[in-house]
């Protein structure tokens, strides 16, 4: 079966030396090196990451890499995560879990991003996988507390089970008692996104206190305030912790041993949860503060002051989670306070208001980026910017990796000299040469574009909204961008023209989403017909879309290129494009 | 600062002096994007005369055969030779750091002589100063509404050295000159193209933004991106929290609704809707196909349209009644409370056949006929 090559090195070897490469860009060039290394190589592959689980099918992996131990997989497109995909558009990871319990009794660890998971497959992996380990449902839904209570009562390896920001139905039935009490593995545990009666406490308590192993542990709301200090003095060696509601009458012995709680934990190095906080009983963390690299604040509703307060005791903090409230002068704290900062995100308190509600500008951010020398990652959302404020951002910040702004009124111009925001984002770019992912916001011609195609090399991921003005926008992108791998498009006047010229390009990038754009139907078609690796799917719940005339521009394209072919699994309201399209439809 | 101030005043002057004529590009000044005109921006729209460039097309045309076969249509040659990026290279679009680019004297020097906005300044191998100043751009091309002539000239003179796509500011001095046209601001922003469908901006709040009482503003669908856990989790703070600001109930609300027989869940948001009318029509096209026991193949479900009458049959008939469950879990008849009550205490939907719903109070059933 393995041949031995005149001057290879033994498979032993081999092996052996391969077991060292981990990251999969280079798992994958060592496969491509002969034929004797892709053979050696997909033997002992553990480890799996597929970005769109549609890209390929179960059967093709498993052919491909018999030795799987973890496997990674995403879903939908980025852009459900705000509600833009309709319901029922795919995703389910049934067929993948069916395959990989007879092809990998082994299996060690999954990790879904945005999947329809179900009970069955909770049902599937509890039965099957004798020595599972790590369950991961980031942002996934479809499934039950029943589900989790099948995972939790066989899972006897279990290590680490987290449901961030999943949708879970609540079934009743205090899922967390079906830990059998000699279970005692766990290591990582998050239920933060879980409502408000799917948790039982003192099923929790027990759980906590005989797993000694634990360092991760995020309580959902329900849990109230002064539940945390006996949690945190049965687990002192927690090193991430996520609270549940933070708010509780103020009363000085509560307090007192929630202080104490907390500075018993030695380890702790990462907070979160704040729910409905109390700002009185805030200094209960202060003990824990100097050590802290990693705080989420983005539930809390507390007060610039507060906030100030708090960060002058996190001298260490590398990555702040923060609402709107922070505004300009807590960013200004935060900038003296916190030298060590990598990334930043500032959530809107009010999305959806009109009138500004809290003084929060541009100049949060540059303050932030003038001062923190090795801020890496900004999510930023706010409602007024300046061209002088960017450039200002990517001069001082050349070292960005991820710069993600969102001006909440769409198209808003320079607010100081009412020009569009091309030379400020502009500037990103060209200083930014390690920038991997953009998402631009404000009033943007094509030119902006321009400056992305030409600078942009390192891309990988970019979000557009509302800006642009003709297909020259996205050619620029589709042309220039080196490393592009997603591009996702809400209203903007793109449309065929751009798409057609730079098809083969979309062979090379894992995914496009466009969305209220100027794309023709005649195009998709003329795409899916002509592209056999580019699965073209146009999404539209008005009707099908050749009921209307060629010309007229699809609601919703998702296209992505695989080696699966077609899906068969789409909801009534999704088409797919390809050869047997006008077929089928006739 | 002083040079690109000084163009921007003398754009303005210029401008107010000689406004789109001297381009005769038929633009109306106020245009901030010349947008209205292009606003349909379809490929329909790109008619005109590439032929003027073929001189800059062959070289170009060649490198981005990337298209299809059958789809080498000439504009896209043309707009492709227009990004011709070797050529973009030379000439300095980039205001940013004239000093560091080591490419922007000639910029420079051009901004002082004078930021003319006008189309026959873009021959001049002038480009563009720190944001203030746009010389013509290849999307003239896509102004569906303008003359032919125009993208012609456009096309040849927008390459100052073909140094790629400018945007055009036609009397776009807006920048600090409030003075010379207030309302431009305002025009610019309203006349933003509108790719396709969808979006509902209120432009005179756009415009207003600093007045006092902005009317109930027409959201635009899922903007800003934030995710869903995260606005219910800030809504239900807020209500906990009392941060009553005149803000009119949750941001969002989306519960999920289910329908005996359909295959799976949709989600809608409550808070788009003002009364059980709506909603009810709303979800009778969401769920059309499935009434209609079409949700196989594809083309076969729609191909009719229902009318509207023929669905509310169909769902207020002996077929289907809406039921909701509410906070306390327990499965009502749609309709029985006033709507806002409803919005406050309805935690799924779910459309139910006719026969299952019999366990419900008749009254309330009456009632959610009436009202229905």
């Amino acid at each position: 079966m393995r041949k031995k090559m005149a001057c290879s090195l033994p498979d032993e070897v081999l092996e052996h030396v391969f077991s060292f490469i981990r990251s999969d860009k280079d798992r994958n060039a060592v496969s491509v090196v002969c034929k004797s290394w892709y053979e050696m190589e997909r033997w002992c592959r553990r480890r799996l990451f597929i970005g769109n689980c549609y890209a390929v099918s179960p059967r093709m992996v498993i052919r491909r890499f018999p030795e799987v131990r973890s496997i990674e997989l995403k879903g939908k497109p980025h852009f459900a995560d705000y509600n833009w995909v309709p319901d029922g558009w795919g995703g389910y990871v049934l067929p993948w879990i069916v395959e990989m319990v007879g092809a990998y009794p082994w299996l060690e660890e999954i990790r879904l991003k945005r999947m329809v998971v179900t009970d069955e497959c909770l049902e599937h992996i509890a039965k099957s996988f004798k020595n599972f380990k790590v369950l991961v449902l980031f942002s996934c839904e479809g499934f039950s507390t029943d589900g989790l209570a099948a995972i939790a009562a066989s899972c006897k390896n279990l290590r680490e089970l987290d449901l961030r920001e999943s949708d879970v139905d609540d079934l009743g039935g205090h899922w967390l008692s079906h830990f059998p009490e000699t279970y005692t593995s766990l290591v990582s545990l998050n239920i933060s996104c879980l409502g408000s009666d799917e948790v039982s406490l003192s099923a929790l308590e027990r759980l906590v206190g005989r797993c000694t192993n634990l360092r991760t542990l995020r309580l959902n709301r329900a849990v109230p305030l002064d539940k945390i200090a006996y949690i945190l003095r049965r687990a002192p060696q927690l090193v991430d912790f996520g609270t549940g509601t933070y708010s509780a009458d103020l009363q000085t012995d509560v307090f007192s041993n929630l202080a104490g709680a907390f500075y018993s934990c030695k380890e702790l190095r990462s907070l979160s949860g704040f729910w409905d906080v109390v700002p009185a009983y805030l200094p209960a963390i202060y003990p824990v503060c100097s050590r802290l690299t990693s705080l989420n604040l983005s539930y809390a509703t507390i007060q610039s002051p507060d906030l100030i307060k708090l960060l002058r005791h996190c001298p260490s903090l590398q990555r702040l989670l923060v609402l709107d409230y922070i505004e300009d002068s807590g960013l200004e704290a935060l900038s003296s306070s916190c030298k060590d900062l990598q990334e930043l995100r500032v959530f809107p308190s009010d999305p959806f208001g009109v009138e500004r509600n809290v003084s929060l500008t541009e100049l949060g951010l540059v303050s932030v980026c003038l001062a923190c020398p090795k801020l890496q990652s900004v999510l930023y959302f706010c409602r007024q910017m300046s061209n002088a404020a960017l450039v200002t951002i990517a001069q001082n910040r050349p070292n960005l990796t991820r710069f993600r702004l969102c001006i909440i009124e769409p198209r808003t111009a320079d607010y100081l000299t009412l020009e569009p925001l091309d030379v400020g984002f502009g500037a990103i770019v060209e200083h930014c040469k390690d920038l991997r992912r953009l998402s631009l916001s404000g009033l943007l011609t094509d030119r902006v574009f321009e400056y992305i195609g030409r600078y942009a090399k390192k891309l990988e991921m970019l979000s557009v909204a509302f800006a642009g003005e003709s297909d020259l926008g996205l050619h620029h992108v589709l042309s220039g961008c080196e490393s592009l791998r997603k591009l996702e498009i809400r209203d903007s006047p793109f449309g065929d023209k751009a798409l057609l010229a730079n098809s083969a390009k979309l062979e090379t990038m894992r995914s496009l989403w466009m969305s209220s754009c100027s794309v023709s139907f005649g195009t998709c078609k003329l795409l899916g017909q002509k592209m056999s690796r580019l699965n073209v799917e146009v999404i539209d719940e008005c009707g099908p879309p050749d009921s209307r005339p060629d010309v007229c521009p699809v609601n919703k394209l998702y296209i992505y290129r695989s080696v699966a072919g077609p899906r068969f699994d789409m909801p009534p309201f999704v088409w797919t494009m390809d050869e047997d399209y006008a077929l089928r439809d006739s | 600062m002083s040079p690109p101030l000084l163009g921007v005043e003398e754009e303005v002057q210029s401008n107010v002096s000689s406004p789109s004529v001297d381009c005769g590009l038929g633009l109306k000044e106020r245009n901030y994007l010349g947008l209205s005109d292009c606003s349909s921006v379809d490929s329909s729209a790109v008619s005109s005369s590439p032929d003027n460039n073929k001189n800059n097309l062959n070289l170009k045309a060649t490198e981005l055969r990337l298209g299809l076969p059958g789809s080498q249509s000439p504009e896209r040659e043309t707009e492709l030779c227009l990004l011709n990026s070797g050529k973009l290279d030379e000439k300095p679009l980039f205001p940013l750091l004239p000093s560091k680019d080591g490419i922007c004297p000639s910029s420079q020097k051009n901004v002082v002589a004078g930021n003319k906005r006008g189309f026959s300044d873009t021959m001049d191998g002038f480009s563009e100063v720190k944001g203030y100043a746009y010389a013509e751009k290849s999307w003239m091309f896509h102004d569906a509404g303008s003359d032919s002539e125009s993208p012609q000239t456009v096309g040849h003179g927008k390459y100052p050295g073909n140094s790629g796509a400018n945007v055009i500011l036609s009397a776009r001095s807006p920048g600090a000159q409030a003075s010379v046209k207030k309302d431009e601001p305002a025009n610019v922003l309203q006349k933003q193209p509108h790719a396709t469908n969808g979006i509902n901006l209120k432009q005179t709040d756009i415009s207003n933004n600093k007045s006092s009482a902005p009317a109930a503003k027409a959201q635009v669908v899922g903007w800003p991106p934030v995710r869903s856990f995260r606005t219910k989790t800030l809504a239900t703070s807020s209500k906990n929290n009392d941060e009553v600001d005149g803000k009119p109930g949750p941001a969002a609300l989306f519960v999920k609704v289910s329908m005996d027989g359909a295959p799976y869940l949709r989600k809608v948001d409550l808070t788009t809707y003002s009364t059980y009318g709506e909603l009810s029509s709303a979800l009778e096209k969401m769920f059309s196909c499935f009434t209609l026991g079409q949700c196989g193949s594809h083309g076969a479900a729609g191909k009719e349209i229902l009318s509207q009458s023929k669905l509310k049959d169909l769902l207020h008939g002996s077929e289907y009644v809406l039921t909701y469950k509410d906070k306390d879990g327990d499965w009502m008849l749609v309709g029985d409370v006033p709507w806002e009550m409803f919005v406050g205490t309805c935690k799924r939907l779910k459309i139910m056949k006719g026969s299952d719903a019999i366990g419900l109070a008749p009254r309330a059933m009456e009632k959610s006929r009436v009202t229905n």
